[in-house]
């Protein structure tokens, strides 16, 4: 219920950004530089002058509700959930085909996932990042690639369980194609695993954007990144004005926690419900 | 002495016990006012359909009923000291030691990485405090009286390297090992084979002798009650309802349900043509939907009335030593009984086999799966491959309208040979003809039509339907495909089917968590028959039901059948409902067919050998039978590397019936013999001895 609550609460002030600010998140005021939390900037101003809350919740917009394709053009559905939803897919595909059909391909497709599974998560996010360039529909890609092996494993383990029932025999002595039995028989019955698997994902992805924004791989400035925010903002900690590291770093956990939380509480309801 | 002339004090007397678990619903009552004493050298039957609370009773004599489950009444006393209220390390003492437990899964009770020779003397060392050569002496001992062949290499054995049969054993010699006073046993034979569970249950008879040990025996199966038990109680929804000397119960049931559980049962020899089976109507009742002020079993009683409704009945003595919970006990004539309207429909036509055309023609298949060798020469692919001969052989006639039973032990072909029919597995060789078409081909290479006329009914009705989808989707989705009925009429379609397996339309919308079991294999039949198939093949279809739906679903099987005319191959173990269900019987072992025939040819002698064991296996739900005591020894042979010659001569108890004890059994493969022309039989003893032995059941 805790992580309803949090998950929900940076979901709606996300979609509802612009007007729960007056400044956007570009707004500069010279006369404000690493202001401590005032009546007209609750949470204080960073290095440029800009509003620390309006960053914050602009930067979740990016990470929970729209996608910018380019300047005009964006996808309902931020970074992270898009990031996760296509590592789903391919995932999801893979560990079907792996765990329902097994033999060479079974043996194919996991060995490739497993030399992808053997590399450090946030080293293969720098490659990936540093081989295509840091833009938001890369991060997507980088979150999805990195994301599919956990993803398939889980898949193809649920797969070779559900598979051994008899309606999935019952499916086959109807003369069912493989795409049938995979995807109406054998992925519906995943489902539950699946979407708390999801949810800790997208925590995880969260995490990820955040280091690599850190790592100045993430969205390019002045993009209201949390970890670029986090990055530009340590420099000034010392100096007196812990702000502006401090509010990005508390939502990138506080969002993380969240999800978490709600993963847990979906898996115990999803166990009682069984 | 005195004290001689004075009967036994009972070793376990239960009195009003009542258990209740805390659950969703609040606090629910499993068990309700039971009673029964257990005295020493006799065994009390506790007998049931499943959710009646057999297990909880045990469970609750034992304390073992978990963190939400509590005794809320009675009294537990064993050898007159009161077990409930203890505290558990009293109960620890006693667990093991004076009571002790088998259960159903003999894999499940022993721990897979310890040895046998570990858990025995464990047990022995923990309760005795023996030194360990002691205890290891006296388990190897104990293995021997449970006729255990080779006990000292057993206790260095794992439970993975014993079969089914032999890890049963093991749990039964750990529960004697410290003479308990009591002895419950779970459904201990429930998971074995038959001809397995026949010499399990001879053991628990000689055990009774040599030990003085009280046995409580917990099982759903009448004819496993008949020949073991002394006494029998029969509990419904929580509640005892009869209890009596298992002869007296047999012969005079007093409750109406305990009749209609004997009418539920086809006993061996009992055919379609001349009888059918009557189910008691309606369900079990959940524990939380259970009437208190009325008699339980009312609803489904063909002979409620007005004060059974609105009035508990007590258990009373009718007879002396048996009692029933029913107010008009004694009165019934179950004779009398007739069957409601809706039951009571035609007994099913004779059909002759002969003259009808063949729907499916299986000659000399073969279907081999590949074993992986683990030697270094195959992994280069130079190791000589190595095959399973699951069906080695097999050549059989269905005849269009007529149901062909096939039995045998696990592991003897049976499910590998409707695997390759329906075409999950390949046939290795063989002409396999369905329709006249060729159907040697897995089914993703088979013609619509072809798959269209040949459907599957499954075993476990847990798994036989998709828990993601609705009852009407899963029903529809054959009808969509093989476009049975126009796109509109699917609806239509799905009612009428629904109908047809005696399930009402508001079963449409329902998921298949919100369905009993009968009602999911009926869902199951419905979807098999939705492509108006020429030929089901049902995989055991009613193994894993309880007796009164196993009734129900069987009398539905016919009855469409009947009103199809649908061929049907029928895959099960239990040999009365075989004998009861189909026209030709086929006798499978080892992946051969050994006797094929009419189901009444197949039940009287000349039998094969095999068949004759497997006859004299099945329990029998009537104590006053007496049936003819042969028993196979050792285990079905690996199918890896079949016996040579006859491939039953290992095991066949009749050999001895030729020159030099059966030398060519070990030689030569045998030929078929014809009795008649349907009925044959593959085995060197001629037709003429075959003939003249005696009928493996006598008098029922």
């Amino acid at each position: 219920m805790v992580g309803l609550a949090i998950v929900s609460f940076w979901v709606m002030v996300a979609i509802l950004a612009p007007f729960l600010t007056p400044f956007g998140p570009f707004d500069q005021d010279y006369k404000l530089q690493n202001a401590p939390p005032s009546a007209a900037h609750p949470l204080g101003t960073d290095h440029l002058g800009r509003d620390i809350w309006a960053r914050l919740i602009y930067g979740a917009r990016l990470v929970l509700v729209m996608l910018p394709i380019n300047e005009s053009l964006w996808l309902p559905g931020g970074i992270a959930l898009w990031g996760v939803f296509l590592g789903l897919v391919t995932g999801s595909v893979l560990g079907l085909l792996g765990g329902y059909l097994g033999g060479w391909i079974d043996e194919v497709v996991m060995r490739l996932l497993d030399a992808m599974m053997a590399f450090p998560v946030i080293l293969l996010y720098m490659i990936i990042i540093a081989a295509i360039g840091p833009s938001a529909l890369n991060i997507v890609m980088a979150i999805a690639i990195v994301g599919t092996p956990g993803i398939a494993r889980l898949v193809r383990s649920l797969t070779l369980d559900i598979r051994t029932h008899d309606y999935i025999r019952a499916a086959e002595t109807r003369g069912e194609s493989i795409w049938y039995i995979m995807f109406h028989e054998i992925l519906p019955n995943a489902r539950g695993p699946l979407i708390v698997d999801a949810m800790l994902r997208v925590g995880y992805a969260i995490f990820a954007m955040g280091t690599l924004g850190f790592l100045g791989l993430g969205l390019p400035p002045p993009s209201p990144d949390w970890g670029s925010m986090v990055a530009k903002g340590r420099q000034y900690i010392m100096a007196g004005s812990p702000w502006a590291a401090l509010w990005p770093s508390v939502a990138i956990a506080s969002l993380v926690v969240g999800l978490n939380l709600f993963a847990d509480g979906l898996r115990e309801e999803l166990a009682r419900y069984r | 002495m005195q004290m001689r002339f004075h009967p036994l004090p009972p070793i376990l007397k239960v009195e009003n016990l009542s258990i209740s678990y805390a659950t969703r619903y609040g606090e629910v009552e499993a068990v309700r006012q039971v009673s029964f004493e257990v005295s020493r050298a006799m065994t009390l039957g506790l007998v049931g359909e499943s959710g009646c609370g057999k297990t909880t009773v045990a469970f609750g004599i034992l304390d073992f009923l978990g963190p939400n489950g509590r005794i809320v009444d009675g009294s537990i006393k064993f050898q007159g000291r009161e077990l409930v209220g203890r505290s558990e390390k009293e109960l620890r003492i006693l667990r093991g030691d004076q009571i002790t437990m088998v259960y159903q899964d003999p894999m499940q009770a022993l721990n897979p990485s310890l040895t046998i020779g570990e858990q025995l003397a464990e047990v022995l060392m923990v309760h005795r405090n023996v030194s360990h050569t002691e205890a290891w002496r006296r388990s190897i001992e104990m293995l021997g009286q449970v006729y255990m062949p080779d006990a000292p290499n057993v206790m260095k054995r794992y439970p993975h390297q014993l079969s089914g049969g032999q890890q049963q054993r093991v749990v039964i010699a750990m529960a004697l090992l410290n003479n308990p006073a009591l002895l419950i046993m779970d459904e201990p034979t429930t998971a074995l084979d038959v001809t397995v569970e026949a010499a399990v249950l001879d053991l628990i008879e000689d055990l009774k002798r040599d030990f003085d040990t009280g046995i409580i025996y917990i099982t759903h199966n009448l004819g496993v009650v008949a020949r073991v038990c002394d006494q029998v109680a029969v509990m419904y929804a929580g509640e005892l309802i009869e209890r009596a000397p298992v002869k007296e119960l047999f012969a005079h049931p007093l409750h109406p349900y305990t009749q209609g559980l004997m009418r539920c049962v086809p006993r061996l020899g009992i055919t379609k043509e001349e009888s059918r089976l009557y189910p008691i109507r309606g369900r079990v009742p959940a524990p939380k939907d259970r009437p208190w002020g009325a008699c339980i079993f009312a609803p489904r009683c063909d002979y409620a009335t007005e004060q059974c409704r609105n009035e508990r009945p007590m258990l009373r003595e009718i007879a002396p030593g048996h009692s029933a919970r029913c107010f008009y006990a004694g009165e019934i004539d179950p004779s009398a009984w007739q069957p409601s309207e809706e039951l009571d429909l035609p007994v099913a036509e004779l059909r002759a086999a002969a003259g009808h055309e063949a729907v499916l023609e299986i000659e000399n298949l073969k279907t081999y799966y590949e074993q992986p060798s683990r030697s270094v020469f195959s992994l280069f692919g130079l190791g000589k491959k190595q095959y399973v001969k699951a069906v080695d052989g097999v050549s059989l006639r269905v005849p269009r309208g007529i149901t062909v039973g096939v039995v045998g032990e696990s592991g003897c072909g049976k499910s590998t040979l409707v695997k390759t029919i329906i075409g999950l597995e390949s046939p290795t060789v063989g002409v396999l003809q369905f329709l006249g078409f060729d159907i040697s081909v897995p089914v993703t290479r088979r013609d619509v039509k072809l798959i269209q006329e040949l459907q599957m009914v499954f075993q476990n009705p847990d798994s036989t339907m998709n828990p993601a989808y609705t009852v009407g989707q899963q029903i529809a989705r054959p009808l969509q495909r093989f476009k049975t009925v126009p796109p509109d009429h699917v609806y239509d379609e799905v009612i009428r089917l629904l109908r047809a397996v005696q399930l009402d339309p508001s079963y449409y919308d329902r998921f298949p968590s919100q369905l009993s079991g009968g009602e999911k294999q009926r869902v199951g039949i419905a979807r098999a028959f939705a492509s108006r198939p020429e030929l089901v093949l049902c995989d055991e279809p009613v193994s894993a039901l309880d007796v009164s739906v196993q009734a129900a679903v069987l009398n539905l099987l016919l009855d469409i059948q009947r009103r199809y005319g649908t061929t049907m191959l029928f895959i099960a173990h239990d040999l009365s409902v075989v004998r009861f269900f189909s026209d030709l019987v086929a006798v499978m072992y080892l992946g051969h067919i050994v006797e094929f025939g009419p189901a009444e040819a197949i039940y009287a002698p000349p039998y094969h050998p095999y068949t004759e064991a497997l006859l004299s296996a099945v329990p029998i739900p009537d104590p006053s039978a007496t049936q003819k005591r042969i028993r196979l020894e050792g285990n079905v042979p690996s199918a890896l590397n079949p016996p040579t010659g006859c491939v039953f001569h290992t095991r066949c108890p009749r050999r001895s019936m030729l020159p030099d004890q059966g030398k060519v059994c070990e030689m030569e493969t045998p030929q078929w013999r014809y009795n008649t022309d349907q009925h044959r039989i593959l085995c060197h003893i001629p037709l003429e001895e075959l003939r003249k032995m005696e009928p493996v059941v006598t008098s029922f």
